[in-house]
């Protein structure tokens, strides 16, 4: 298994093949009518794409539109412009029936433990949903809920039970094993782990990452926290207001910075180390980046320039285009 | 005449945005829908012994009846009751007992017309209008509008003069004319259910809309629908009775309450007896109908307030008046510098009345914060470190108190201090900020107001004086534009905004120590870092001094001088913050670094995360031994002896394990193993006492 798990973080995966999900010029606005055409869009021209087998991050602050893109990925949310392509299919307006014919290839796992399993259902109900859906009968469908749950480290007898009687963390496996219970191609993990205790977020993180090798799996994995992204992801994005500002191998991205926000990012996020987060926090004071409250920049130009050391006035009047800086592609004209 | 249905207390699901779920990191079991508050209160159980007695009386009518019902005996016609006709008679002599039980089934048989329809017409279309959208949803609530301003009285007697007196035709009409209010009651609770992430789920499942409604949101609604069913048929009942008693009432010859109460209504002069039976037995339909709606209705615990009730301020009156006498010399000040707050030997626990009584959820607690300096309570869920914060200001929730210890504050023992004292202590020497900002700040008033108004309070400043102060106040944390921040409402600002307004709010009474129960867990984290950059200012600039509850190792690292780490209501180890994150002597503290993402660069990111089987322990099974032997990598069983806080090695430092020493010696790692799933992780159901439960998910909270 080693190999296996040195291979997926140190290698990118052949591009020449389809990709598993290809996001191309994604535009997402909330609202109907004037008002909300004029309004900045929740999702401004976002392109990704994951390869079979690859993990890919999505970072960003509260409200930078991240669950909004998986959202349109997994079809709860109608899409303004721009295509989503699963696996060479155009899924970006594909209904209930057309999703069901995909088979449970693209399933999810969402943020809160506590909502994401319908309190009234026992587990084995919740987890035989999407079987039952598929036409398998439910002896049949018991049984496999029974082994995922042992997979992801539960007791069979648990389908009997129901998600008030579990752990935070016990429900966040049961949604796990929700979402990988018709083997599915590409999970859309939003802020899996968010919710949990350390200890807790590290097992579910582990089972995710084990889940992963032992079969294949493509991530979307969004999350708002880096180190957690870093962890899992081979390759991030990051956003700020709806645009992606920077995206490229995680290490890169991580631990070498070009853009002014990913780097006020990474240097906002504290680690255990005193020494070592007293002079991350000077390097982050010297940065210069002002504080993002109440700085809602007019449409054009770079969305970060009220919040930018750098800023000039050609970033108030273009929009930077994302362009190859070392291995990462970053939008910004001076990086 | 037609009365708007007002909206039930049932369980109105809580919305779910984006943003708001990584906030609210627990919340309440779902309340289902139990038969069992049926026999919750008297008035319940008489009112359905009384509809059960009244429906097997009238299909068993025929079997026993004295009479028949249209048994005429001139001999007593209009009569009051005799011993032939216990209830009396009408004008034709015929026996009222035997004609109200007879005619029971059928009235309200009727009534359920309504219920039926409105009800199920209602409930349908706010599924729908949940299912469907915003615009669909726009053009039900505009046709419910209409139908709510439409004039009831003047439909249904328009009804009744086109298509004569048809009882079932007109409480079906009546139905369709109350289904708009249900409508209005139901579209919320829908969408809030339609809004679940479990729906998001079953969506990306492809399961159809219909399907979706009719298999998560409509067993969200029974609640309130059984509640709303029971009130609409005592309105339906009433209306009945109502339309009779102004002569719309059935045709003539089949008894039923209607006809009765109609009959009735002529005599009202000469036998106002008559009215009695039928009036009495239609009084006690309603109020059986909405006894039940109300005790099937009511919130199993409505009373999650903050505030410390009454009966929580007499049990802490108690718990003082124990520790009091229990430590009878006078406060010593020993070796306490002023400015410093000393806890020592604190204990939490839970009430001796009621559910869960006696269960410690903080043991023996001691810790010193000096002047200016910031002291980290770190641990997981369920460790007690909000428990700990609150009792330092008095603020523990109802049913649970202070057990025992001392928390020396200025020559004060603050743990045997009476609720008023507290109050003149509270947001003046000792100030808090909590997780969720918004609930410091009432969304019903100005951020301005709110400031003015607490500096009022707590300086006793004049109005000007006080409007200026905040201004102030405002600018200190780091607001720019005051002056606009005074005059907006809370939910019109961020949540970082809203955080550093909720720390001028403590700053108002100029707090010599503030408490803060994990203030930027809520946050980005580029606002995290502008928030601990504001208050380490604060903390040079005003020698103020901060107990700050986290489970963030990196916030430890950032902003603490002296780090306690909490395990199941103890400190398992306590020191100064780089001794202990980087040399870790306690193996929970070693394995909460291990578990940690953010210890790792990505260049050297482990394959697996160290984790820590099982779960921190519920307070009522904490073991005698080391509490943290049922998940230690490296317990043997002097581990199943009580462990005593003893100093550690070289450092200043306290360790809670027997094995510190030779851990430390040895060097040994927490191991990045995962144990065998299935075992890692026993399922606890949660049949604990209800109370008991309730308070732990508020520490947890
Ligand atoms: N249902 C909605 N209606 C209108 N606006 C919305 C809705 N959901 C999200 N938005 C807006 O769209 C933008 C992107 O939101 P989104 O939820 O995608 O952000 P996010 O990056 O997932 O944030 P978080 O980290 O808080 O989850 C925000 O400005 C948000 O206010
Ligand atoms: S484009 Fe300009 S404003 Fe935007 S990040 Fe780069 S330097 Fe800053
Ligand atoms: S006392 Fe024993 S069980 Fe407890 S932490 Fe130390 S080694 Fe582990
Ligand atoms: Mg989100």
């Amino acid at each position: 298994m080693s190999t296996a798990v040195t291979e997926r973080r140190d290698s990118t995966p052949p591009s020449d093949a389809t990709p598993m999900l290809e996001v191309k010029d994604l535009v997402v606005r909330y609202g109907r009518g004037r008002k909300a055409a004029a309004a900045p869009a929740a999702v401004d021209h976002v392109s990704f794409s994951i390869a079979p087998g690859e993990t890919v991050g999505l970072v960003g602050e509260s409200g930078s539109g991240k669950s909004t893109i998986g959202k349109a990925i997994l079809g709860l949310q109608k899409v303004s412009g721009g295509t989503i392509t699963y696996q060479g299919k155009d899924i970006t307006s594909a209904g209930a029936a057309e999703r069901r014919a995909l088979g449970g290839e693209l399933r999810a796992v969402f943020q809160d433990p506590n909502s994401s399993l319908n309190p009234r259902n026992t587990i084995g109900t919740s987890l035989a949903e999407p079987l039952r859906l598929r036409g398998l009968s439910a002896a049949e469908a018991r049984a496999k809920a029974e082994d995922m749950l042992e997979r992801v480290g539960l007791p069979r007898d648990a389908v009997d039970r129901y998600p008030s009687q579990f752990s935070g963390g016990q429900r966040q496996r049961i949604s796990v094993a929700r979402a990988l219970i018709c083997d599915p191609q590409l999970v859309v993990c939003d802020e899996a782990v968010s919710a949990l205790d350390l200890s807790t977020q590290a097992q579910v993180l582990n089972l995710l990452a084990d889940l992963r090798d032992e079969r294949g799996l493509s991530y979307l994995f969004i999350a708002h926290d880096i180190a957690v992204v870093q962890f899992l992801a081979q390759r991030v994005v990051v956003l700020y207001r709806g645009q992606v500002m920077e995206s490229g191998p995680a290490a890169a991205v991580t631990e070498n910075p070009r853009h002014p926000f990913t780097q006020a990012l990474v240097a906002a996020s504290p680690v255990p180390r005193p020494a070592e987060q007293a002079a991350r926090r000077e390097a982050r004071e010297s940065l210069g980046v002002r504080t993002g409250a109440a700085a809602v920049p007019a449409p054009g130009g770079c969305p970060f320039r009220l919040r930018c050391p750098l800023a000039t006035d050609l970033c108030a009047t273009e929009r930077p285009a994302l362009r190859r800086v070392g291995t990462a592609d970053v939008a910004c004209h001076y990086a | 005449m037609i009365p708007n249905v007002a909206p039930a207390p049932a369980d109105q699901a809580q919305p779910t945005t984006a943003a708001d779920l990584r906030k609210t990191r627990r919340q309440g079991a779902p309340k289902k829908f139990t038969g069992s508050k049926l026999f919750g209160s008297f008035g319940s159980i008489a009112g359905v012994a009384w509809l059960a007695v009244l429906v097997a009386a009238s299909l068993t009518a025929p079997l026993w009846l004295p009479f028949k019902t249209e048994d005429q005996d001139f001999t007593a016609v209009l009569s009051g009751p005799t011993a032939a006709h216990w209830l009396g008679t009408d004008e034709l002599g015929r026996d009222l007992l035997s004609r109200i039980f007879a005619s029971a089934a059928g009235t309200l048989g009727t009534s359920i017309i309504t219920v039926i329809v409105a009800v199920g017409l209602g409930t349908l279309l706010a599924m729908l209008a949940a299912a469907a959208g915003e615009r669909v949803e726009n053009a039900v609530s505009r046709v419910t509008e209409i139908m709510m301003s439409l004039p009831g009285t003047v439909i249904i007697l328009a009804v009744i003069g086109a298509v004569g007196t048809n009882i079932p035709m007109i409480m079906g009409i009546l139905g369709v004319l109350i289904s708009a209010g249900i409508y209005r009651v139901m579209l919320g609770q829908a969408k809030s259910l339609q809004s679940q992430l479990y729906v998001d789920a079953a969506k990306v499942d492809g399961v159809s809309t219909a399907g979706i409604s009719l298999r998560h949101v409509l067993p969200g609604l029974t609640n309130t629908i059984v509640v709303q069913a029971a009130l609409i048929f005592a309105v339906g009942m009433l209306i009945q009775a109502g339309l009779a008693f102004i002569g719309f009432g059935p045709p003539i010859p089949q008894p039923s309450w209607g006809g009765m109460i109609q009959g009735a209504s002529q005599h009202v002069y000469d036998a106002p007896w008559m009215m009695v039976p039928t009036g009495a037995g239609l009084a006690l339909t309603v109020l059986s109908a909405n006894a039940i709606g109300n005790a099937l209705g009511k919130a199993p615990n409505a009373t999650a307030s903050h505030l410390p009730s009454a009966a929580a301020r007499r049990q802490r009156a108690k718990a003082v008046a124990t520790i009091a006498s229990a430590a009878p010399a006078p406060v010593t000040q020993d070796g306490v510098a002023k400015g410093t707050l000393s806890v020592r030997n604190l204990s939490v626990g839970v009430d001796s009345t009621g559910a869960g009584s006696g269960v410690r959820l903080v043991t023996d607690v001691s810790f010193d914060v000096e002047q200016g300096t910031v002291l980290g309570l770190v641990g997981e869920s369920g460790c007690g470190k909000t428990m700990t914060a609150l009792s330092l200001l008095g603020l523990l929730p109802s049913g649970v108190s202070v057990t025992g210890g001392q928390i020396l504050w200025n020559g004060r023992n603050l743990a045997a201090t009476t609720d008023k004292a507290m109050e003149t202590v509270r947001g003046r020497d000792i100030a808090l900020i909590s997780q969720e900002p918004m609930r410091a700040l009432d969304p019903m008033f100005t951020v301005g107001y709110q400031l003015t108004a607490t500096i009022r309070r707590l300086r006793g400043m004049g109005k000007a004086e006080a409007r200026e102060e905040a201004r102030n106040l405002l600018e200190k944390v780091g607001i720019v534009d005051a002056a606009r921040i005074l005059k907006t409402y809370p939910h019109q600002i961020s949540g970082g905004m809203a955080q550093r307004v909720a720390i001028a709010l403590a700053l108002a009474g100029q707090p010599k120590l503030l408490v803060a129960d994990e203030p930027t867990t809520a946050l980005d984290v580029t606002v995290q870092a502008e928030i601990l950059s504001l208050l380490r200012s604060l903390v040079t600039d005003t020698g103020m001094s901060v107990v700050m509850v986290t489970h963030d190792l990196g916030v430890v690292a950032d902003i603490c001088d002296q780090v306690a780490v909490m395990y199941a209501g103890q400190v398992v180890e306590n020191g100064r913050t780089d001794s202990i994150l980087d040399n870790p002597r306690h193996p929970y503290t070693l394995a909460l670094l291990a578990a940690d993402p953010h210890a790792n660069h990505a260049n050297d990111m482990p394959e697996r995360l160290a984790t820590i089987q099982g779960q921190v322990p519920q307070p009522k099974d904490w073991p005698t031994g080391c509490r943290f032997a049922a998940r230690c990598q490296f317990a043997g069983s002097a581990c199943l002896e009580p462990v005593p806080l003893l100093p550690s090695g070289a450092g200043e430092g306290l360790v809670r394990c027997v094995k510190a020493d030779q851990l430390a010696v040895e060097g040994m790692d927490w191991l990045a193993t995962d144990v065998p799933a299935a075992r890692a992780l026993e399922i606890t159901p949660t049949q604990n006492p209800r109370s008991l439960q309730t308070i732990v998910e508020k520490d947890l909270a």
